[in-house]
């Protein structure tokens, strides 16, 4: 259970965060929606203690981690994979070393079973047998998986996805939607938070959206709330139109 | 309207100086994070080994030629001025003098910001903007502890070797004008030197040298975590950081001295 409490954010004079309740409820496939630069990645940072908000408070299993120190954030950190929105998979090091570095760094296991959890992650993704390749002889698709297999390896409680096919093409797309919904199936108890401004996907993948706007909740439900929602900023950001209250820049 | 302006500028002044120093503090904080995590467990051997092998690689040629070039042309230069005394035979104790004490740490730590700094940088200034640096604090890993320290030690260890080097081979680039255009009598040359500089020059010179290589990987890696705002980013870091470092390596080595030949 996630809970942010009258969270704000600000970069100067830019308030990115405005007083922000949300509640992400366990077990779930979670999407964050909103329109690009209204503060999406910033939540996730937040959440993940990367950066810090100005006010509020963030909840996670009963514990306000606005308060814990660097050393204990780092702790408190290893509960979430991670999967960024361009994969941030280290370019100096081969596919392996990448999915192997959580293992080496946060569990004692015998080098055969993290190699052969390696493996593992990597086949669940749909890549097994890549370990030997360098990320710069990736495409975009191949780096995400291999990201997303780094996210999964240290079998985390949360899993982020921030904008996880965003640039993709469709084929591709859609497998990582399915790799999503495999995911928050296969593995008891972890839940899935995925950030992304595609509402189609959304309705098809999610059991809860929460929809951000100006740095508060728009709307938080089921894709059915959504559908039938009458909030003229909901309705517009399901058209795609232009005309509407959410202005562009 | 003029107090107006006057205003705004002192409002403006005040925070450029609020900032700066806000940014000084963090930079001690990050200092004293360094420090306190290079004595402290986990030890990354591996990666330390890595950085040594790193900073000697890039940097060995171009010590070796520019040591034997300072030593051969100080020397030459020396050695011109002492002829008209009828003393060159101490042109090679007084150029290994200046070396040791002087031309090899500072050259060293000019050369290795130059190569090896900027380096540093450029890579972790790359993986900040390129989100690997988050990505590796939200595995839980330190990247202070991951990535600083390991160069941090490895400078420690790497750049006071190389500043032997320098010396060394600076030293047979005076031997070689000494003896080849100044007809210096080996035996004097080497006489003359070893009664002039004695341990006490050695040890300054590489005191120097380890100060300058806290410096350079402090402020080369300081500069790259900072990094912000894709490939310009990366090198506006690059281009601060080892302009920084070497006034910083300019400013210390006039305070070092002062302390060296005073105390
Ligand atoms: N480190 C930072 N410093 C200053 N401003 C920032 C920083 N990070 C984010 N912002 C600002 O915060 C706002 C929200 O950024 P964020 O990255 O969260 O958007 P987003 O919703 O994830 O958008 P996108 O869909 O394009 O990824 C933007 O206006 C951005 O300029
Ligand atoms: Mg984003």
């Amino acid at each position: 259970m996630i809970e942010f409490k009258h969270v704000r954010k600000a970069f100067g004079r830019r308030v990115v965060l405005d007083d922000l309740d949300l509640v992400i409820p366990p077990g779930k496939i979670t999407f964050i929606i909103g329109k690009s630069g209204e503060g999406k990645s910033v939540t996730i940072k937040n959440l993940m203690g990367l950066m810090h908000p100005d006010a509020g408070q963030i909840i996670v299993d009963g514990e306000d981690i606005t308060r814990l120190d660097e050393e204990k954030l780092q702790v408190y950190r290893r509960k979430f994979g991670m999967l960024f929105q361009n994969a941030a998979l280290f370019d100096s090091m081969s596919v392996g070393e990448n999915v192997i570095f959580p293992l080496r760094e946060h569990t004692r296991l015998p080098l055969p079973a993290m190699l052969e959890r390696v493996e593992e992650v990597l086949t669940m993704v749909g890549l097994p047998g890549i370990q030997h390749k360098f990320p710069t002889e990736l495409s975009t698709g191949e780096k995400k998986r291999v990201g997303l297999a780094r996210a999964l390896v240290t079998k985390p409680k949360f899993i982020l996805y921030d904008e996880p096919t965003t640039g993709m093409d469709p084929l591709v797309s859609e497998m990582i939607d399915g790799l999503i919904v495999q995911v928050n199936r296969d593995v008891p108890g972890v839940s899935s938070i995925v950030i992304s401004h595609d509402l189609k996907a959304a309705l098809a993948t999610a059991e809860n959206i929460v929809m951000l706007y100006h740095g508060r909740v728009t709307l938080a439900g089921s894709p059915k709330d959504f559908r039938e929602s009458k909030d003229p900023v909901v309705r517009q950001f399901f058209s795609g139109s232009v005309e509407g209250p959410m202005e562009f820049l | 309207m003029v107090m107006r302006t006057a205003e705004l500028a002192v409002k403006w002044l005040g925070l450029e100086t609020t900032e700066r120093l806000v940014e000084i503090g963090k930079f001690f904080v990050y200092v004293g994070d360094v420090l306190n995590q290079s004595v402290r467990k986990p030890m990354r051997t591996s990666l330390v080994f890595q950085q040594l092998e790193f900073i000697g690689n890039q940097s060995l040629n171009i010590i070796l030629i520019t040591g034997f070039f300072t030593g051969a042309v100080f020397g030459l230069q020396i050695g011109g001025i002492f002829q008209i005394f009828k003393a060159e035979g101490l042109m090679g104790a007084a150029t290994a003098k200046a070396l040791t004490r002087e031309l090899a740490p500072l050259m060293t730590g000019f050369l290795i910001s130059g190569r090896v700094g900027s380096s540093m940088t450029a890579e972790l200034a790359t993986m900040r903007v390129s989100e690997q640096i988050d990505a590796m604090e939200a595995m839980g890993v330190d990247p202070v502890n991951y990535l600083v320290v390991p160069r941090f030690l490895a400078s420690l260890a790497m750049i006071p070797l190389l500043c032997v080097v320098f010396i060394f081979i600076g030293i047979i680039g005076a031997y070689m004008t000494g003896v080849g255009i100044f007809r210096v009598d080996v035996g004097i040359f080497i006489e003359k030197m070893t009664q002039i500089v004695n341990m006490t020059d050695i040890w300054n010179g590489l005191q120097k040298a380890a100060i300058f290589a806290v410096l350079i990987s402090l402020i080369a890696c300081h500069y790259g975590l900072r990094a912000s705002g894709g490939a310009k980013g990366v090198g506006i870091a690059t281009t601060n950081s080892v302009v920084v470092s070497l006034l910083a390596i300019l400013c210390c080595d006039v305070v070092i001295t002062y302390v060296q030949v005073k105390f």
